[in-house]
């Protein structure tokens, strides 16, 4: 009987190694377990057998079956794996075929150069303030030194609604209207971005309609090389850290000392070549420090309080930085165009 | 400006510097230098020739054979030009000379002639034809008598100067002149300057036994001074002063006219010069216009003046249009034989008015505008009468014949050099202020910090301690500032609520697929009515208009930012960009008056537009073109997003299809639409279908500022149930929708719907609509029972509102 169990044990072992598919298994498992199988004969003939010997038997019998049980297991996890493999071979698919597109949006190039101007002013503690592109002829002029009949504010240059609206022809107003909202109360630290408008025919350098973004900062001892230290850091974090700036005298009616700001130029490296015409530097922004008149109409003591403002213009930014070479490509809206300038 | 540099040498020294160095010194210190030219290329070997003889070409009619001595040899030479003679003195370009262009000269024959060099025009030596006189731009040039014969031609004709084109800020008027250039060149480079002398001969003659001048109102002409020079021989002016003349850009005409140029450059000060015996009269009267008032002025045009314009009279008719230009009657011509010289200060409005109403913008009136230097306006005179007696053989009568009211006070203005370093954030000492003051040549007075100063008149721009900040910065030199940070309490900087909500919105669509454009505010009257939103229609009587557009397509503020969005698809569309998921944010302009007297409201929207195909998997012949439920999938995920709850109703509007428009209600307030443009309208654009929405962003934030409180996460779960309705076709999914809401219960938590279907399977005009209804209560496990006494009120409501029959 023991005999028997071991070649049994043996010959199923041999069959479950032979053997190739699932149901072959599934056969060994019924032929050789299942409860008319060989095994269980043999247990049923242990009647026969000593008291001694049937326990010696019927460990051994359990023995076989756990071992053949064992081997079944072990073959079928291998079977499934390679009927798996098989079949997810047959799934196999070309991946270098396109695949399903999903349309990809994305903002205009002067709204991510506006939204990076913003973020790097937020960073220095500055707020933004909006306001109204229809302005009064008070806060587009006269509240910014610039009274009735001043050469500066041609009647040519601006779109007038009546004598006392027009769209606003720089964003300067919001400034205004901010130091007039405080009364005086407490400093001021602001940009300004928005569309403003002017008298110019559309061409590969003018438009109608534009960017600003202007900035101010009013508080007690603000000095003209804060002016240039902030200016400085704007212009190293939007051009890049290598990019010199510098300072030159200008006018403007609602600054004195007035400036222009130039970079150095990131072609040439300020050698000179066609686009800083050859200059070495490029004129990137104006501003100065607050004239004191412009303080005073707005409420703020000139004599406690001075400060400083700036303005630049987003597209020219934008031409700087991109090489665009022609302003009207940020109002034609050509998808060409504004599918190019994705923020990565 | 355009200054010479060779004529700026006359005033001080600056042989030791390169135009380029001097010119990027300027700019640094303030006044920018936006090119440098030179007269000319550099020709070699052109010298001064005398022709000795002069006859015709032998085989050619128009042609002539010279000879011209050159100094050291002579040569043959022939030559076209109409104006050639014998005796006269001319430039001569020698074989082996190059002139500019790269133009070589080389011994040829012409018509079997030799010719050994060529006579030159100004044009051939490289001065541009508009600054050539008049009468030789046919012809060539020909030397006063004292050019020496062999001399070099292009240093006589300053063909070797450097020319700075300064671009002048309104407030550096003082620049308009070489003096004024010289003084700041001086305080840039600390160098002397030398004055012009105005020193003049003058007869025992008495000038006023010749003219009395009358000023009837001071304020618009606080000074007037007339000069009488007789015996006037109308000439060329000296070689010297056309080449500086032509250099500033201004071409020669006679000695006079050239003389009043002249020190109108050097002085900044217009000057005009009258043919006394043309005046008219012995009496200057300077007054404003009447109405209607005519006068020909110089350029021969007939001008109608009014109570705003200075005119200078006879006493009986005008003569002169003040600071702007002189009349036709009193003009200097060749038979000129007794000048009246005029040197006056009119004030910048009368001048300024002057030339804009009639369109006269000149070198005087510029000048005029921004108001002379008080100072000047006498010497100026004088150093023109010197020069008339010098070189148009001028006998200048005694004294000026003058009114003057003139206010020649010199502005002060204090500082104290601690407070100069507190603005500028610098540690300059009273030594430095002291040295700038004097490179400046500012007059002071010294009391330890303090300084009074006395700006001289020439610098009009200067009246307020911060003007003289500015002074002091850009000579002790603007790159020499620290860089500091503000040293000020710092706040917070961040956005805003509404500014982050912008930023969100922007960024929703963006991951929908849509790409931002910006688009024009202004647009035609016609666009500016079309596609405008309900709600905004209802609120806006008229569009708002400019009172002076530049053209009707830009006349008008928007009421919507869809027409000019259609533009830009149109102009993508004829471009073969057919497929395009526009949005724009950005405001409108909405006036609730009939004529605008306030600010319109600017309202924000958001607009988007969708045309042509959205998805297209070629190689799996998937395509999707955009339709309405496209635009309004992304228009609900906007809302999601949002968590805002909106319904949309079929709505019929202007420029939209009839059938598949519908407003967009948040509560009960309409707050835009979505749709697809009418057909005609999108012929017009030559567009193809087309969707478009667009939304009350304004409303949306007010509706936004309460911020969403956090809502649980449900516990027990939730039981749906469909229900299939087979209603008329003409009811709409929001009117079941409501009606299943009322009845269904406060356990009802969402409705869906699922199915739609129209066909062979049901009565004509009949529609089937599947809802997919969601029971929930947060607080616990539903009983089958609740939910279906819930699911039959539904169905008897249904019934009875939309006549709808349940689905076998
Ligand atoms: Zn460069």
């Amino acid at each position: 009987m023991k005999e028997r169990l071991q070649e049994l044990q043996s010959e199923a072992l041999e069959k479950v190694e032979r053997s190739s598919t699932l149901s072959d298994l599934q056969e060994i498992r019924v032929a050789y377990l299942g409860k008319k199988g060989p095994i269980t004969e043999v247990l049923r003939g242990m009647g026969k057998l000593s008291k001694e010997e049937r326990p010696v038997i019927g460990d051994l019998a359990n023995k076989v079956r756990e071992a053949i049980t064992a081997e079944l297991d072990r073959k079928k996890t291998i079977l499934e794996k390679k009927a798996l493999e098989k079949k997810l071979e047959h799934e196999t698919i070309d991946v270098t075929l396109p695949g399903r597109p999903v349309q990809v949006g994305g903002p205009h190039l002067l709204t991510s150069i506006v939204e990076e101007i913003e973020d790097l002013f937020i960073g220095m503690g500055f707020e933004i303030r909006e306001g109204p592109e229809v302005e009064t002829d008070y806060y587009n002029f006269e509240a910014l030194n610039l009274p009735k009949g001043h050469p500066a504010r041609d009647m040519q240059d601006s779109f007038y609604i009546t004598e006392e609206l027009l769209l606003r022809t720089h964003t300067s107003p919001v400034q205004a209207r901010t130091m007039g909202e405080y009364q005086g109360s407490k400093p001021v630290k602001m940009i300004c971005p928005g569309k403003v408008y002017r008298r110019d025919t559309d061409d590969a350098t003018h438009s109608h309609q534009f960017t600003q973004v202007e900035g101010l900062y009013v508080d007690k001892n603000v000095r003209m090389s804060d002016l240039k230290g902030v200016l400085n850091r704007f212009a190293k974090q939007m051009f890049g850290e290598d990019r010199e700036i510098r300072l030159r005298p200008s006018f403007f009616p609602f600054t004195e000392p007035s400036v222009e700001m130039d970079i150095s130029c990131k072609v040439c490296s300020g050698v000179g070549c066609s686009v800083c015409k050859g200059t070495g530097w490029i004129e990137i922004l104006g501003g100065g420090m607050v004239h004191p008149r412009v303080l005073e109409l707005a409420g703020y003591d000139p004599k406690i309080y001075n400060g400083f403002a700036f303005g630049m213009g987003p597209e020219r930014i934008a031409m700087l930085k991109y090489g665009v070479d022609d302003i009207r490509h940020f109002y034609t809206n050509d998808i060409r165009f504004l599918k190019q300038y994705h923020k990565a | 400006m355009f200054v010479s540099l060779n004529w700026l040498k006359n005033y001080i020294d600056i042989e030791n510097i390169s135009a380029e160095e001097l010119a990027e010194k300027i700019t640094k210190t303030g006044i920018e230098v936006e090119g440098i030219e030179y007269v000319a290329e550099k020709s070699s070997n052109v010298v001064v020739g005398y022709v000795k003889e002069c006859e015709k070409h032998p085989n050619a009619d128009k042609l002539n054979l010279c000879l011209v001595d050159v100094g050291e040899e002579e040569l043959q030479v022939i030559c076209g030009a109409p104006n050639i003679a014998q005796g006269q003195k001319v430039a001569v370009a020698k074989p082996g000379a190059v002139l500019p262009g790269n133009f070589k000269i080389k011994k040829a024959k012409l018509r079997g002639v030799e010719s050994n060099g060529m006579i030159c025009s100004l044009q051939e030596l490289g001065i541009e034809e508009r600054f050539v006189p008049k009468d030789i731009t046919d012809g060539i040039f020909v030397f006063p008598d004292e050019a020496e014969v062999g001399m070099d031609a292009s240093q006589l004709l300053n063909l070797d100067d450097a020319i700075l084109e300064l671009g002048l800020t309104p407030n550096r008027s003082d620049a308009l002149s070489m003096l004024g250039v010289a003084y700041e060149v001086a305080a840039i480079l600390d160098l002397p300057i030398h004055l012009p002398s105005e020193k003049v001969e003058m007869t025992s003659e008495q000038a006023s036994d010749y003219v009395t001048v009358n000023v009837e109102d001071p304020e618009l002409n606080p000074y007037y001074g007339a000069f009488v020079i007789k015996d006037i021989h109308i000439s060329h002016s000296p070689l010297w002063m056309r080449n500086y003349l032509m250099a500033a850009g201004i071409r020669p005409i006679n000695n006079v006219v050239d003389i009043t140029n002249y020190v109108l450059l050097e002085y900044g000060q217009p000057l005009h010069a009258f043919d006394f015996d043309q005046f008219g009269s012995k009496e200057i009267m300077v007054r404003r216009a009447k109405e209607n008032e005519k006068m020909i002025t110089l350029d021969d045009q007939e001008r109608t003046l009014n109570s705003e314009h200075l005119v200078i009279t006879n006493g009986n008719k005008p003569t002169a249009l003040a600071g702007v230009m002189g009349g036709a009657n009193s003009e200097v011509s060749n038979e000129t034989k007794t000048v009246l010289l005029e040197a006056a200060y009119f004030s910048p409005s009368a001048v300024r008015k002057a030339s804009k109403d009639h369109e006269l913008r000149s070198e005087s009136s510029t000048r005029f505008e921004k108001g002379v230097d008080p100072d000047r306006v006498k010497r100026a005179g004088l150093r023109a009468a010197q020069l008339l007696s010098k070189y148009a053989n001028g006998t200048v009568l005694n004294g000026v014949v003058e009114f003057d009211a003139l206010d020649r006070s010199e502005a002060i203005v204090e500082m104290e050099t601690s407070k100069i370093n507190d603005r500028l954030g610098t540690e300059i000492s009273n030594e430095e202020i002291v040295d700038i003051l004097r490179k400046l040549n500012f007059n002071f007075n010294q009391d330890g910090d303090t300084f009074t100063i006395y700006v001289p008149t020439r610098r009009q721009d200067i009246t307020i301690f911060e003007d003289m900040v500015e002074e002091v910065a850009r000579i002790y030199g603007y790159d020499n500032l620290p860089f500091t940070l503000p040293e000020g309490a710092s706040q917070a900087g961040g956005l805003t609520v509404q500014q982050l909500l912008k930023r969100n919105v922007k960024s929703y669509f963006e991951s929908a697929g849509l790409l931002e454009t910006i688009t024009y505010s202004l647009t035609s009257n016609a666009r500016a009515n079309l596609l405008v939103s309900p709600e905004v229609k209802n609120d806006a009587v008229i569009p708002v208009k400019l009172k002076m557009p530049m053209s009707e397509e830009h006349s008008t503020l928007r009421l919507s930012i869809l027409p000019e969005m259609l533009d830009s698809l149109a102009y993508n569309t004829a471009r073969k960009q057919t497929n395009l998921g526009y949005y724009e944010l950005g405001t409108i302009f909405v006036s609730k008056q009939e004529t605008v007297t306030e600010q319109p409201e600017e309202r924000l929207r958001v607009a988007g537009a969708v045309t042509g195909e959205w998805v297209s998997h070629a190689w799996q012949q998937e395509k999707k073109t955009a339709d309405f439920f496209l635009v309004k999938g992304i228009v609900e995920g906007f809302f999601r997003k949002l968590n805002i709850r909106v319904e949309y109703k079929q709505v019929k509007m202007d420029g939209m299809h009839p059938g598949r428009t519908a407003q967009i209600y948040l509560a009960e307030r309409p707050i835009g639409f979505i749709g697809q443009i009418h057909p005609e309208l999108q012929n017009d654009y030559n567009l193809k279908d087309t969707y478009v929405f667009d939304i009350d962003v304004d409303y949306i934030f007010e509706v936004q500022q309460n911020e969403p409180s956090f809502q649980k996460i449900p516990r027990y779960p939730s039981i749906s149930r469909d229900i299939a309705l087979v209603v008329d076709e003409g009811i709409s999914a929001l009117d079941i929708q409501t009606t299943i809401e009322q009845a269904g219960g406060s356990l009802v938590k969402e409705i869906q719907v699922f199915d739609v279907y129209q066909g062979e399977h049901l009565t004509k005009g009949k529609k089937s609509i599947a809802f997919n209804i969601l029971y929930l209560d947060p607080e616990r496990t539903l009983k089958d029972e609740e939910v279906e006494k819930s699911y039959q009120a539904i169905l008897s409501a249904v019934q009875e509102a939309h006549q709808a029959e349940l689905r076998g």
